[in-house]
C-alpha cells in the first residue's frame, strides 16, 4: 500500500473513533442532530461528484436518489420491520438499479440535456410515491424507531455514527475511483468525449458505472433519514433543495479532487446549520446563492482548484 | 510493392455511403489499404476526407457499406473497440484532454487500449519512449493547455501511438505549421511507417503528400476521382480540375 493510502485509512479510523467517542461522551442531543445533517451533506456531495465531478455529467437528480433511499427504508420497515443495515443495503441496491436505468435512458444525451432529464426523474418518482398509499402517499407516514443497540444509548447517536461510516465508505470509493483507471477514463471523457472514445475509453460503460455507484451511494445516504426524522413525506424527501445544495457543495469545494466535495460540504453545511439556528432557514438559501455566485466568478475550480493555483504560483515564483 | 499487392488488405472499405440528411458526403466509396502502406488522402475542402476517416474510426455510423479490418467486419463496432482492434487517429483540430498533463494524456491510451496486461512501470516506460521518439520528452509533466501548436500535433500523434495501432490515421497533422515544423512532423510519420505501421495521411500540403505517400487517393464531392502513384494522381486532369476549378 502506498504511503498516502496508509495515511488516508489512518485518518478514516481516527475519524470514526472520534465520532464513536463523541457519542459516548457528549450528552447533549443537539450536536448529533445538526452533525447528522452535515455528515449527510458530505456523503451526498462526495457521491454526487463521482458522476457530476469526475465525469462532468451534472446531475440534478440527487433528491430523486435521496428520496428513493428514504422510501426504500420506509417500505422495508413497514413491510418487514427490517433493521437499519438491511434498510441501507436495500437502499443502495435500489439506487444502483435506478442509476443503471437512468444512465441507460439518459447518458447518451450530453451536457444540459442530461441535466434536464435528471430533474424530470425527480418529479416522476415523487409523483409515483405521492400516489402510493402503502408508504403513506401524499400525507406521509410515521415510523417507529426501535430501541438503540449498544454501545449507543440513543438512536440519534447511533444514526450519527452510521452516517459517519457512510461518509467513510463514500470517500473511500471516490478516492479509489480518482486514483484508478476508472477515474482517468472519466476525466478523459469529461475533457473530450470523442477523443476519449478514439483513445480506447469505453465512454458509455464508464458513465454507466459512475452513475450506478453515485446512485447507490446517494440512496444509501438517504436510507437512514427515515429513522432520523421518524417521518417521511414525498414533499420533503424529494425536496429539490437536496439537489441544489449537493451540487453547490461539490462545486464550491471543487470536483477535481476527492477532498473537494468534503471541504465544500463542511463549509456550506456548517454555515447553513449556524444560519438556520441563529437567523432563519430562509437566509440559508440566500447565502447559498451568494456563495455559489462568488465561487463561479472568483474560483470556478472551487476551493481545491484555488489551493492548487496558489501552490502552483508559489512554485513558479521560486523558480 | 508487387508482394504487397497480393497480400490481403489491412483495411477494406466496401461501397461506403454517408448521408447527412439530404446531403450525401460519401458516394459508395470502395478502397483497399494494404498492410504497411503509406497512403495519402487528398481532395479539396468539403470533399469528404474527414468524413471518410470519421467513418473508419467509428465516430460516424455508416449505412450502407461495410468496413473490414484484418478480415473482420468492424462496421457495427463503437470507436473504442475499433481503437482496441488497432485503428488510431489524430484529429484535424487537436483534441487533447485539457485537464491532464502530457503524460496523463498518454496514460489514458495505455490504460484502455493496451493489448496486453503490463505493469504500471512498464507502461511508464512505453510512454516515455513514445514521448522521446516524438520529441516531447521534456514536456512529460506539462499541462496539455500549455503546449504550442506543433507540440499539440505531436501529442495527438503520440497519444494515437500509445494505443499501439496497426493503422494510424493522421488528419491534417501539419495544417497551420511552419515549413520546418512540417518537415519535423513528416519525418515522425515516416519513422512510424518504417516500423510496420500502416498510415493514412490526410493532407493539403502537396509536397508533404508527394514525399510521404506510396499511393494517393483523391476525393471530390464524396467520390474517388483518382487513385494510384502520387505522380500519376497529380498529373490526372480531373484532380487538377478539382483543385483549380475548370
Amino acid at each position: 500500500m502506498k504511503r498516502s493510502s496508509i495515511a488516508f485509512w489512518i485518518g478514516a479510523v481516527v475519524f470514526l473513533a472520534a465520532v464513536l467517542v463523541m457519542t459516548q461522551v457528549v450528552g447533549n442531543q443537539y450536536p448529533f442532530f445538526a452533525g447528522y445533517v452535515i455528515l449527510q451533506s458530505i456523503a451526498l456531495a462526495v457521491a454526487w461528484s463521482i458522476l457530476g465531478g469526475y465525469a462532468g455529467y451534472v446531475n440534478f437528480g440527487t433528491s430523486a436518489f435521496y428520496g428513493v433511499g428514504v422510501y426504500a427504508s420506509v417500505f422495508m420497515v413497514s413491510a418487514f420491520g427490517a433493521p437499519l443495515p438491511v434498510q441501507i443495503l436495500t437502499g443502495a441496491a435500489i439506487g444502483a438499479l435506478m442509476g443503471l436505468a437512468l444512465g441507460l435512458l439518459t447518458l447518451r444525451m450530453q451536457g444540459i440535456f442530461f441535466s434536464i432529464a435528471t430533474i424530470a426523474l425527480t418529479i416522476v418518482i415523487e409523483t409515483t410515491i405521492t400516489n402510493w398509499r402503502y408508504v403513506g402517499g401524499a400525507a406521509g407516514i410515521q415510523i417507529q424507531r426501535p430501541a438503540a443497540t449498544s454501545p449507543f444509548d440513543n438512536y440519534v447517536q447511533m444514526l450519527f455514527f452510521v452516517q459517519a461510516v457512510l461518509v467513510v465508505v463514500a470517500v473511500a470509493i471516490s478516492r479509489y475511483i480518482q486514483n484508478s483507471w476508472v477515474g482517468r477514463g472519466l476525466q478523459a471523457l469529461r475533457d473530450d468525449e470523442l477523443a476519449a472514445e478514439c483513445t480506447g475509453v469505453p465512454t458509455l460503460r464508464l458513465k454507466l458505472l459512475a452513475c450506478v455507484i453515485s446512485g447507490a451511494l446517494m440512496c444509501a445516504v438517504g436510507a437512514p433519514a427515515a429513522m432520523y426524522l421518524q417521518y417521511a413525506d414525498p414533499g420533503s424527501a424529494f425536496n429539490l433543495n437536496y439537489s441544489v445544495t449537493t451540487l453547490a457543495m461539490a462545486l464550491i469545494g471543487g470536483t477535481a479532487h476527492w477532498a473537494g466535495p468534503i471541504i465544500g460540504a463542511i463549509l456550506l453545511g456548517t454555515t447553513q446549520q449556524l444560519l438556520t439556528v441563529t437567523i432563519s432557514s430562509e437566509v440559508n438559501l440566500l447565502v447559498l446563492g451568494l456563495m455559489l455566485v462568488l465561487f463561479v466568478v472568483g474560483a470556478p475550480e472551487g476551493i481545491v482548484g484555488l489551493i492548487h493555483k496558489l501552490r502552483g504560483n508559489r512554485k513558479e515564483g521560486k523558480i | 510493392m508487387i508482394l504487397s499487392e497480393t497480400q490481403a488488405p489491412l483495411l477494406r472499405i466496401c461501397a461506403l455511403t454517408k448521408r447527412f440528411g439530404g446531403f450525401t458526403a460519401l458516394h459508395s466509396v470502395s478502397v483497399d489499404i494494404r498492410p504497411g502502406e503509406r497512403f495519402g488522402l487528398i481532395g479539396p475542402n468539403g470533399s469528404g476526407k474527414t468524413t471518410l476517416i470519421n467513418c473508419i474510426s467509428g465516430a460516424f455510423r455508416t449505412e450502407p457499406g461495410t468496413i473490414l479490418f484484418r478480415d473482420e467486419d468492424i462496421t457495427p463496432l463503437p470507436p473504442h473497440l475499433r481503437t482496441c482492434r488497432g485503428i488510431a487517429r489524430s484529429f484535424q483540430i487537436p483534441r487533447p484532454f485539457r485537464s491532464m498533463t502530457v503524460a496523463e494524456n498518454l496514460m489514458v491510451a495505455l490504460d484502455f487500449a493496451a493489448h496486453e496486461h503490463v505493469s504500471v512501470a512498464q507502461r511508464r516506460d512505453t510512454m516515455m519512449s513514445i514521448l522521446d521518439q516524438m520529441g516531447l520528452g521534456s514536456k512529460v509533466n506539462v499541462s496539455a493547455t500549455q503546449l504550442s501548436q506543433v507540440e499539440l500535433r505531436k501529442m495527438e500523434l503520440a497519444r494515437a501511438m500509445a494505443t499501439h495501432p496497426k493503422l494510424l490515421i493522421s488528419d491534417e497533422a501539419m495544417a497551420g505549421l511552419s515549413s520546418s515544423e512540417v518537415d519535423e512532423v513528416l519525418d515522425l510519420l515516416l519513422s512510424l511507417a518504417s516500423r510496420d505501421i500502416t498510415i493514412i495521411m490526410i493532407e493539403h500540403i502537396m509536397q508533404a503528400v508527394m514525399r510521404f505517400s506510396e499511393r494517393v487517393m483523391c476525393l471530390d464531392a464524396g467520390r474517388i476521382i483518382a487513385i494510384g502513384a502520387p505522380s500519376e494522381v497529380m498529373a490526372d486532369k480531373r484532380v487538377q480540375e478539382a483543385y483549380l476549378g475548370t
